[in-house]
This record gives structure tokens, sequence and C-alpha cells, in this order.
């Protein structure tokens, strides 16, 4: 047991509170003796930009709250009212607009920081968990918010998410009733999706940001070396390639913030739908329930997931489940990756070249989800879920690069699976989808020639480097 | 292969990766071919002539419920600035541009918004739909396409209205401008999408010559797109404060990084 009263050092004001709360020692544990390594580069912004943005998110979604009427005879205008008649309402609205892409791609960019620097490997499992759990969060919380303002997208967006739990067997019927509380999507709808995005998520979301950060700093960060600097300390058990976080990352994350704002304004300012991404024009027609758009296109930051549902044609579940599928994946990572190396930067080039593929096959998936489906983009969904998955299997495959032989009976493998599903979906009767077929396949098998049969034939591509003892800067 | 060529190669082969794949198909091209309107929210004047052709033509059928005349008057340029006192843009707006009337049939006061007294019934009635508010088309269809849609009217004689148009196929709408523009005739079909825009050449002259006629379809596409968003006459100027405060601020908070890491190798 602590003694009786608490001992303190610090007096005075901060003495009293520090007699009845651990505020020093806090301080200390999460701040000036919190050691983080000295090598971090750019890509370790994003954290803390995410957490600025979820502060942006609060506060402006506050003030929103203040004159916005979750009615679904009102919300529509009232959102006009804020853009017009409350002032300074429209800046308050584009904060909140932009800050849920901003919100994002701070967070995508975040998330393959974690990748690249195998940020969930060593005892950091819980970190990547979490942080998946608060992702899915962030995507209720913006899919529950883009119904708010009521408008066409708003409508029709939520029509597509909901009907998705209808395709469930048995339940499905129910389930989505349940979650509307009405036949369609109505009043009681947008009453529940209002309560759930401005009450529910974000406390989660806070939650989540807190176990996060402890988690977090339980382990300790990873770096761009995926170096333990916790594995050589000094006398004092300091670790040598560790800074206090406060003052060095504090004032090292201040220009970055502010490089940060100066896009996240120039947005606001100069160009706040962002040509129809961050805020879609047939957003600003009010929901007709009887008229349905063209082309339903979700936002921006759902679209790749988008693709991977319209490509899995098998049945309706089928496709939700590989949707779902998609982001669960995600999760597994720390035990598909077990490489003992965590950086990228000395793992195999062909781990490399799988990191960027996947970056890029992502945004592809992201690009063909605002389009409207044509009989090339629809394949080209097909083979980029299909790399969007195998992506798993070859980084379990990298797992170890003792054994290149293994490469190649992964690669025959692999390459036989998109074989037979290509068979197995082939039908000479529907010659454009055929055509496509027969010659988009060169995708997912020139991604795995890139990833299995190049390290297997090329030795210096799967040439692993030593890490180094010390961080290099 | 050396740390930094790889980490080269590593940024490289993204946007790289996503260019070929997506430029491997072509992209779908659609829709007719819309003329640039090109308008100017600067130019007060064409402001004001919008606001006055839409109030004299438009506003009968089309609301724009989330305006307000006194807030349109002062962001048209009928304000202070320019010399009018608060009873001078009174007496302009009631004896100009206020045509709507409240409840009680008396002339909308000058705080309210400029709803229309037309219910979406009658106009079912009329016009086989309702006739559509017209804030935000400006933003839900853009500038260019209303330009396009004000310039797109021929002759028809399969629609109820004998008028078709070139952005808006089968539009419920009469020709209300025909009085300015005339009637125009459409020389080849809207299908062949590979000569561009559709020629429309004038049948019948209007009061008005084609050059005037493009100026007032102009003027009323600036004023609904000024409608559509009142906050952009103003937002880039703050935007230009705020990145010029934070430029300053980054050079200073980089100074007071660089100071405390000078020791740290």
């Amino acid at each position: 047991m602590a003694a009786y009263p608490r001992k303190t050092e610090a007096t005075g004001l901060l003495g009293w509170v520090d007699e009845r709360f651990p505020i020093v020692d806090t301080w200390k544990a999460h701040m000036s003796e919190y050691y983080a390594p000295k090598n971090f580069n750019a890509w370790y912004y994003f954290g803390v930009l995410a957490m600025l943005v979820l502060v942006i998110q609060i506060v402006s979604g506050i003030f929103l709250t203040m004159h916005y009427k979750p009615d679904t005879a009102l919300a529509f205008a009232s959102v006009e009212y804020i853009m017009r008649d409350v002032p300074g309402g429209w800046f308050i609205r584009y904060m909140h607009s932009t800050g849920a892409s901003a919100f994002f791609i701070v967070v995508y960019f975040h998330m393959f920081r974690g990748l690249m620097y195998g940020s969930y490997k060593g005892k950091r499992e819980l970190v990547w968990l979490i942080g998946m759990a608060l992702y899915l969060a962030l995507m209720a919380e913006a899919f529950m918010g883009y119904l708010l303002p009521w408008g066409q997208m708003s409508f029709w967006g939520a029509q597509v998410i909901i009907n998705l739990f209808n395709t469930i067997p048995l339940v499905g019927d129910q389930l989505s009733l349940f979650i509307r509380g009405d036949f369609v999507i109505s009043d009681p709808t947008l009453n529940r999706l209002f309560a759930f995005h401005v009450a529910a998520v974000p406390l989660i979301l806070v939650a989540l940001v807190f176990v996060h950060i402890v988690a977090l700093h339980t382990v300790g960060s990873n770096n761009p070396d995926g170096i333990e600097i916790k594995k050589l300390k000094n006398e004092k058990g300091i670790p040598l390639d560790g800074v206090p976080f406060h003052p060095y990352y504090t004032v090292h994350d201040i220009p970055a913030i502010v490089v940060f704002l100066m896009v996240f304004f120039a947005i606001i300012f100069f160009s706040p739908e962002m040509g129809g991404y961050f805020l879609e024009h047939a957003n600003f027609e009010p929901a007709n329930p009887l008229k349905t758009p063209e082309h339903i296109a979700p936002v921006w930051y759902f679209t790749p997931f988008y693709t991977v549902l319209r490509a899995v044609t098998l049945s309706p579940f089928m496709g939700t489940l590989a949707m779902f599928g998609a982001i669960i994946m995600l999760f597994l990572l720390p035990w598909l990756d077990r490489n003992p190396i965590k950086s990228w930067r000395y793992r195999n080039t062909a781990h490399m070249l799988n990191l960027a593929i996947f970056a890029a096959v992502f945004i592809i998936l992201g690009y063909l989800g605002v389009k409207a489906v044509t009989p090339e983009y629809k394949e080209m969904g097909v083979r980029m879920t299909e790399i969007y998955f195998l992506f798993f299997a070859v980084i379990f495959a990298h797992s170890n690069s003792v054994k290149p032989g293994r490469y190649l009976i992964w690669f025959i493998l692999l390459v036989g699976v998109v074989a037979g599903i290509d068979f197995w979906r082939f039908n000479p009767e529907d010659a454009t989808s055929a055509k496509q077929i027969m010659w988009q396949w060169v995708w997912p098998v020139g991604y795995l020639v890139l990833t299995l049969l190049l390290p297997f034939v090329m030795r210096g591509c799967n040439a692993e480097k030593t890490v180094p003892e010390r961080v290099t800067s | 292969m050396s740390n930094s060529i790889r980490k080269w190669v590593f940024v490289l082969i993204v946007p790289v990766l996503v260019l070929v794949i997506l430029g491997s198909v072509g992209s779908a091209g659609h829709g007719v071919a819309l003329q640039s309107a090109n308008i100017d929210l600067s130019d007060k004047a064409s402001l004001q002539r919008g606001a006055q052709k839409y109030m004299n033509y438009c506003i009968g059928c089309h609301s724009l419920q989330f305006s307000r005349y006194n807030r349109m008057a002062e962001d048209i340029g009928l304000n202070a600035d320019n010399g009018f006192s608060e009873d001078d843009v009174a007496t302009l707006l009631k004896e100009n541009l206020v045509f709507t009337r409240d409840e009680d049939g008396k002339q909308t006061q000058l705080g309210s918004l400029m709803k229309t007294a037309y219910s979406p019934k009658a106009a079912s009635e009329a016009f086989g739909t309702a006739v559509p508010d017209l804030s935000l088309v400006g933003r839900s269809r853009g500038a260019d396409w209303i330009y396009s849609y004000l310039k797109g009217f021929y002759l028809d004689d399969s629609r109820p209205m004998g008028v078709n148009n070139t952005v808006f196929k089968d539009v419920g709408m009469p020709h209300v401008l025909a009085d300015l523009q005339g009637y125009q005739t459409l020389d080849h079909n809207e299908g062949d999408e590979h000569h561009g825009a559709p020629a429309l050449t004038l049948a019948k002259p209007g009061k008005l010559s084609a050059h005037e006629y493009d100026r007032v379809a102009k003027d009323l596409t600036a004023f609904l797109a000024y409608v559509s968003e009142p906050a952009q006459l103003s937002r880039k100027m703050y935007g230009i404060l705020t990145l010029l405060f934070l430029v300053l601020f980054f050079g200073v908070a980089l100074l007071l990084e660089k100071e405390y890491w000078k020791d740290i190798h």
C-alpha cells in the first residue's frame, strides 16, 4: 500500500493536487519521462494528427449540434441555416466535413506506417488491435454522420449500407428492420443515428484512443528501424536511443501540425467540396426516397471496400462477407506476418514490393468505387480484390526467408487459386466479361510473380539485411 | 541497393502502379459537353442583373427558400459600402426585387426567406412534376450546367411545353426566357456525342441579340452560384489571412524545434 498521506515533492497547488491525484507521476510516465526513439520520421506525425483531428471533430461537432435538427422534415434546412444564417456557421460546418475526410487520410497513413515498420510486432499486437477497433468505430461514426445532412447521397448511401444487413440469411430482414426502426430509412433512423453519432460512438472513440495510448506507452513506440530501444539502456535505465517525449517530440510535432493545418484550412477556405469528393454534389439535393440517383457512390474513404462488395457477385451475402472480410484480415496481420524483422528497411525486396503494390491496389480500389461500373472497371475491381486478399497470404509466405523453395510452392498454390476462380466464373457466352477476364489476369499473376517468384529466382530479391544494434538517423 | 535508393523506389512505385493499372483501361466519357459559364462573383453588377432577372422571370415558380432578401442585397452590393443607406436598400428591394407575398397577402418582409406560394401540388398538375427550389442548384449541378441549361432550350413538338433541353432531356419546364432569347432548333441528334455540343440555331429571334442573351444567362448563373453558397464571397479572404499566419507560425515552430533538437544526434 502506498503511504498515507501520499508523499509528494511538489509544493503549492500542484502539491495539493498531487497528494490527491498522481498528476506528477502521470506526467512523467506519459510525457517527460516517456522515452521515444529519437529516429522518428515524417510517418510518425500521423498519430498526433489523428488526435488533433479528433479534437477538431468533437469541438466543431458540438457547435453544429447547437443548430442542427435531427428531424427528416428539418434536417436539410437546418444544415443550410448553419451555412447561411448562423454567424461563422459555414466555417464550423466545413471544419467538420473536411475533418471527416482528413481523419481518414491521416488514419490511412498511420496504418500504412504500421505496415511498413512492423509496428504490430514485439508485444504490440494489442496496440494494433485497439487501433483497428478505433478504425471500425471511426467508420461507423463517419457513416452515421453522413446521414445527418439528409441529402440524396446521405439517404441512398445509408440505404446501400443498411441493406447489406438484409443479405444475412434468416435474420437479415429482421436485423435491418431493427437497425432502421422502420421499414424504410426515415425519422426514427435519423434520430437513432444522430444519437449514436453525437454521443455513443464519440465516447467509444475517446475511450479507445486512451487505451491505445496506454497500451503503446506500456510496450514503447516502434521506430523506422524496428529496433527495441529499451534493450540498450544507460546506467540510469534510460534507453540510449530514446529522448523524453516532452519536450523533444512535443516541439517536434508542432511544425508538422502547422503544415497539416495549412492544407486543412486551404481546403476549408478555397475548396471545401474538394471537387465533389469531400462534399458530394448530389448531397446538395434533399433526400428523396422516391428518386434513386443515377449513380450512388459512397464518400471516398469507404470506396475501397465498396469496390470489394461490388466485385464479389457470387451472392449478395458473399459480397457483404468479402467486404467485412477485407477489414477483418487487417486485424489478423500480427499473426500473419511472422517475420522477426519489423521494418521493411531490413526485409527483402519482395516484401517491399508487396507493401507498395498493396498501397497501390488500395488506391485503385478506392478509385474504382467512385466510378460507374463498366466491363473494364468491373473486371479490374475483381482483380484488385484478388490482390487485396492475396496480400495476406503473401505476407504470411514472406514470414520465413530462409527456405525460398516455399515461395515456389506458394506461388503455384496461389496462381492455382486465381486460375480456379477464373475457370469457375469464365462464361464464353458473356463475351464482354470473358474478354476482360482473358487479359486482366495479368494483374494478380504479375503480383505473385513479383512477390513470390522473383525472390525464388533472384537471390538478391530475397536478401534480408542485418538489423543494426542502434537506430540510424 | 542502398537504403536511400530503396526508399525512392518504394515511394515512386505506388503512383506509377496506380497510373499504369488504371491507364490500361480507357475511362468512360459520358454526358453532353457543357459550355463554360466563366462567371465572376466579384462582379457585383452581374450579380445585381442576375438577381433582377431571377426575381422577374424565375421566382414565380422557383423559390430560394434558404436565402433572405436583405442578406442578398447586402451580398450583391446594395449596401453601405456602395453608398446605399438602409432606407435606400429597402426601397430598391421593395420596388424592384420583392414580388412575392406572405400568408397575409402582403409583400414579403425583407428579412424573410424567399419562398413562393406555388404549391408542389399545383405545380405537379401544371407541369407533371414539383418545381424544384433552386437554392443549391449551383452546387448540385454546377455553374456550367446552369449556363448550358439556360442556353439549351430548343423547339420540340413532342413535348407538352413545345420545348426540350440539350442538357436536361425532356424537361417539364417551358422556355420562360423565350421572349428574350427567341426559339432555337436542334440540328442534329444529340445522341451523336462525337461532334461535341449539339448544334442549336436561332429559328425565331427574341428581344435580345445572341450576345445579349448570353450575358443574361451568365448573370443568372452567377446569381444562382452565389445563392448556392453565400459564404464563398468572403471565405477566400479568410483563407489567405489564415495561411499567412500559419506560415509565420511555422517559422517560429521550426526554430523552436531546432533549438531543442540541436543536441540530439
